[in-house]
């Protein structure tokens, strides 16, 4: 593209081929996303609490309609939200920035991605609105149920919600190649491979973790959409197919994206830890070997999922054992980054609240995924509140909590504003203790044996009281904790409007802000905020001369060095 | 162990006192070392707040003296992992893997949205014509071994009684054969475990566990018998592994 013309808004904003332009189309698509996906858990999250009682904004929720609220939200929370923002938007953003190149080595690949994308998310969203209703046997689409209409009684959605899941991971899987090629090939001068900033290694890493695990699952949904358009049997046990095999080719792909969404997650969190404490990441080699030892072993757990889905009962031991040894490489990264803080100088800003936070949250995410992982108690608990509580203390972190860190601190260096700092800690308290209030509620729940994706308890007198009960039993405390759960999302999703009024506020009026306005190393912060059509200065494009990490030098009067400035500029 | 999951919601068989012995083992577990790393990650958020005229220090965390921090904690997890995993496996082969002589045998039958339960009737033997079918009612005796074959037919259900701590997912076209022995008797709540279209919600049984007097009494009452479908095999089936794929 000639640079020497006036762009049209359409050439800038819709059909560009920046790389920050498409990150941001990601961002801003992934946010309306993430607001649909909210409103759907506002309205069965009422319907649990309330059951039977017209929901205000939605209306009553009947099983049909909870079914397909509680499918799409997952599926959107995943597809639509943690998978746009965290690798796309972040990704597209950072990387060319980050190692100090002017764009991705394939912009119209890149551009294609989005679009595809778009259009996938078109494709779910009408699928929402056609007769039937949206696709409701959840997110994991297990046939028969999702074959059959005569089942799944929703004739259109059920394809149209596969067709967009299919979709969606072709624009991933073109993005995915974008990223790997541009951190290979088109690094600043002098950047070796460990002086690559942890988030873009966390990003590389997981994209190469998302194509290599999602091959079965691409086969997976064509041979499904035959067996719902042209007849086929893969997963017809009468015509000899068989089921359970769609779980395994899920599975393979759900275990991995697991991390393929956290690797990101855990990249942003290292940035803003050793910016806002002046520390060099404690052990950066810990770090990236035990993301390659977690994204192999990602590989060899996916039965965790199916102990008592009729595996051959042999085969869960095996799969217990991996399950248990991939905790370890996880805990230590945790303990390498809480290590980091260690002699640290800590400044408790909005984006470092948001990242400790993370730590703190995700840890209980982790723990109790223990409980899953050992078959004999997954007995019990799986497909329990137990599970919906343990992931969502996973995935909250990662698609929300660190997306927040992500995004308080980048935005000066995206729209060149500062955000407003007080209305952010508003935000971070109230995002952090209510999100706690809907989790930890649910663990009991599923404890007292509340089984998911069933929209009215009311017929289990170990869980819901009798109406005219005198004494309640410890088991009916759950739907006790249904009630607290819904009245914290909604306290939840209040506080959100605080991030919506501070984002837009500062997108036009906030403070103006600096290039690196948080004295950070990393080469994002030496381009302008915020950075112009190829990114830095075409006759002074970076050199690299040290890793990202090098703050508090003993020695150097500043307490960071950024990552282009020559050693003879030393004092 | 510390009685936690009993006082929830009470074990009334035999597998639910042994799963719930592992969930309490891993919470302690688990529990001790949630509580310490939290306590350390807010110790260091607490002591290395910014002071004035105080540069952090620069550490690399690359020395063996610094790494040792990382790699004790690293050590003990795998021992713990060692523990759980080998406890997980003792009580997984318990109740799923190994089958122990039945007293009875029933059939459980998913189809949506309504449980039917094929009662083996005083002979004890399934098959014959003095069967009892009942839809969404298990009756059962206490201090009983059951078999149970489970099938389904038309989508995936799943078998699940929470006081039993007791869950199988029904698969159609297999039989699945597992086990269970109730020893408290009272009515559960039976949930199907696995979404299975509009009705899953309301895919719910009754079961009654009680003892041989009441139960025999039921049995006497049982006019109406049943013919099998015809999607079960005409023997019963013997597996020596319960679940596996037939
Ligand atoms: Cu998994
Ligand atoms: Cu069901």
């Amino acid at each position: 593209m000639s640079a020497h013309h006036e762009m049209s808004f359409w050439q800038k904003y819709v059909f560009s081929t920046d790389h920050k332009v498409i990150g941001m189309q990601y961002m801003f698509t992934g946010m309306i996303m993430a607001l649909i996906g909210g409103y759907m858990s506002y309205a069965f999250r009422m319907q649990l609490a309330f059951p039977g009682h017209e929901v205000p904004l939605f209306g009553l929720v009947t099983f049909a309609k909870y079914s397909a609220l509680s499918t799409n939200h997952g599926t959107i929370m995943i597809f639509w939200v943690a998978m746009p923002v965290l690798i796309a938007a972040l990704g597209n953003f950072l990387i060319p920035l980050m190692i100090g190149c002017d764009d991705m080595v394939f912009p119209r690949v890149n551009r294609l991605s989005y679009q595809i994308f778009l259009l996938s998310a078109i494709i779910l969203l009408i699928s929402l609105a056609l007769p039937g209703g949206g696709f409701g046997g959840a997110w994991t689409s297990y046939p028969p149920l999702s074959v059959e209409q005569q089942y799944n009684l929703t004739p259109y959605a059920n394809f149209l919600w596969l067709l967009a899941v299919a979709l969606e991971i072709v624009a991933f899987l073109l993005g995915g190649i974008n990223f790997i090629t541009t951190v290979m090939n088109a690094r600043a001068p002098g950047m070796k491979m460990f002086d690559i900033p942890i988030v873009v290694w966390m990003i590389v890493i997981a994209s190469i973790l998302f194509m290599a695990s999602v091959g079965p699952l691409v086969a997976g949904s064509v041979m499904l959409m035959m067996d719902q358009t042209i007849g086929t049997g893969f997963f017809d046990a009468s015509r000899g197919g068989d089921p359970i095999l769609w779980q395994h080719l899920f599975w393979f792909f759900g275990h991995p994206e697991v991390y393929v969404v956290l690797l990101p997650a855990m990249g942003i969190v290292a940035e803003i830890i050793t910016t806002f404490s002046r520390k060099k990441m404690f052990g950066y080699k810990t770090v990236f070997y035990t993301t390659v030892a977690t994204a192999i072993i990602s590989f060899f757990v996916w039965a965790h999922h199916q102990f008592v889905a009729g595996i051959d009962p042999r085969m869960a031991n095996i799969f217990t054992v991996t399950t248990m040894i991939i905790s370890i490489p996880i805990a230590e990264m945790v303990f390498v980054y809480i290590a980091t803080l260690w002699g640290g100088s800590i400044r408790l800003t909005t984006p470092m609240l948001f990242a400790l936070s993370f730590l703190a949250s995700f840890l209980m995410g982790g723990v109790t995924g223990i409980f899953l992982g050992a078959t004999g108690a997954d007995i019990f608990l799986h497909d329990t509140y137990f599970v919906i509580a343990h992931f969502h203390y996973t995935f909250f972190p990662i698609a929300i909590i660190a997306v927040f860190a992500a995004i308080y601190y980048w935005f000066p260096k995206m729209f060149g504003r500062m955000m407003n700092e007080t209305l952010g800690q508003i935000h971070f308290w109230g995002t952090f203790i209510s999100f706690n209030l809907i989790f930890l509620p649910l663990f009991y729940s599923g404890l007292a044996g509340t089984h998911r994706r069933i929209a009215d308890y009311r017929g289990f007198p170990e869980l819901y009281p009798h109406p005219n009960a005198t004494e309640i039993l410890p088991s009916q405390w759950a739907q006790d904790m249904q009630v607290i759960a819904t009245y914290a999302m909604l306290v939840l999703i209040a506080f959100q409007i605080v991030f919506l009024v501070n984002f837009f506020w500062s997108l036009f009026k906030g403070k103006k802000a600096e290039a690196n306005p948080w004295q950070a190393n990393s080469l994002e912060w030496q381009a302008p905020s915020p950075p112009p059509h190829g990114n830095f200065p075409p006759d002074n494009m970076p050199t690299v001369y040290r890793g990202p990490y090098e703050y508090s030098v003993p020695g150097r009067e500043l307490d960071y060095w950024p990552q282009n400035e020559p050693p003879a500029a030393t004092a | 162990m510390i009685g936690l999951m009993d006082f929830i919601l009470p074990q009334a068989s035999t597998s639910a006192t042994q799963v719930d012995f592992l969930i309490e083992l891993i919470f302690v577990i688990v529990g001790v070392w949630f509580i310490l790393a939290e306590g350390v990650l807010f110790y260091l958020i607490f002591r290395f707040r910014k002071k004035e005229g105080v540069k952090a220090q620069y550490i690399t965390g690359e020395k063996h003296e610094e790494n040792k921090w990382v790699h004790i904690p690293h050590n003990l997890i795998l021992v713990f992992d060692v523990i759980i995993i080998i406890f997980a496996i003792k009580i997984w082969y318990g109740v799923k893997q190994h089958l122990p002589a039945p007293d009875e045998t029933i059939r459980v039958i998913g189809q949506q949205w309504a449980w039917t339960f094929v009662h083996p009737g005083k002979d004890k033997i399934l098959g014959t014509d003095d069967d009892v079918a009942k839809v969404d009612e298990l009756r059962l005796k206490v201090g009983t071994t059951y078999h149970f074959q489970l099938t389904s037919k038309d989508v995936l259900h799943s078998f699940s009684i929470p006081a039993f701590r007791l869950k199988q997912d029904a698969i159609p076209g297999r039989i699945i054969t597992g086990w269970f022995k109730p020893t408290k008797t009272g009515e559960y709540d039976f949930q199907c475990a696995e979404i299975c279209g509009i009705g899953h919600g309301i895919m719910q049984a009754k079961v009654f566990v009680e003892n041989e007097a009441d139960h025999n009494k039921w049995l006497e009452g049982q006019k109406e018998h049943i013919v099998l479908p015809d999607f079960f095999p005409a023997a019963p089936m013997n597996p020596t592994i319960a679940a596996a794929p037939n």
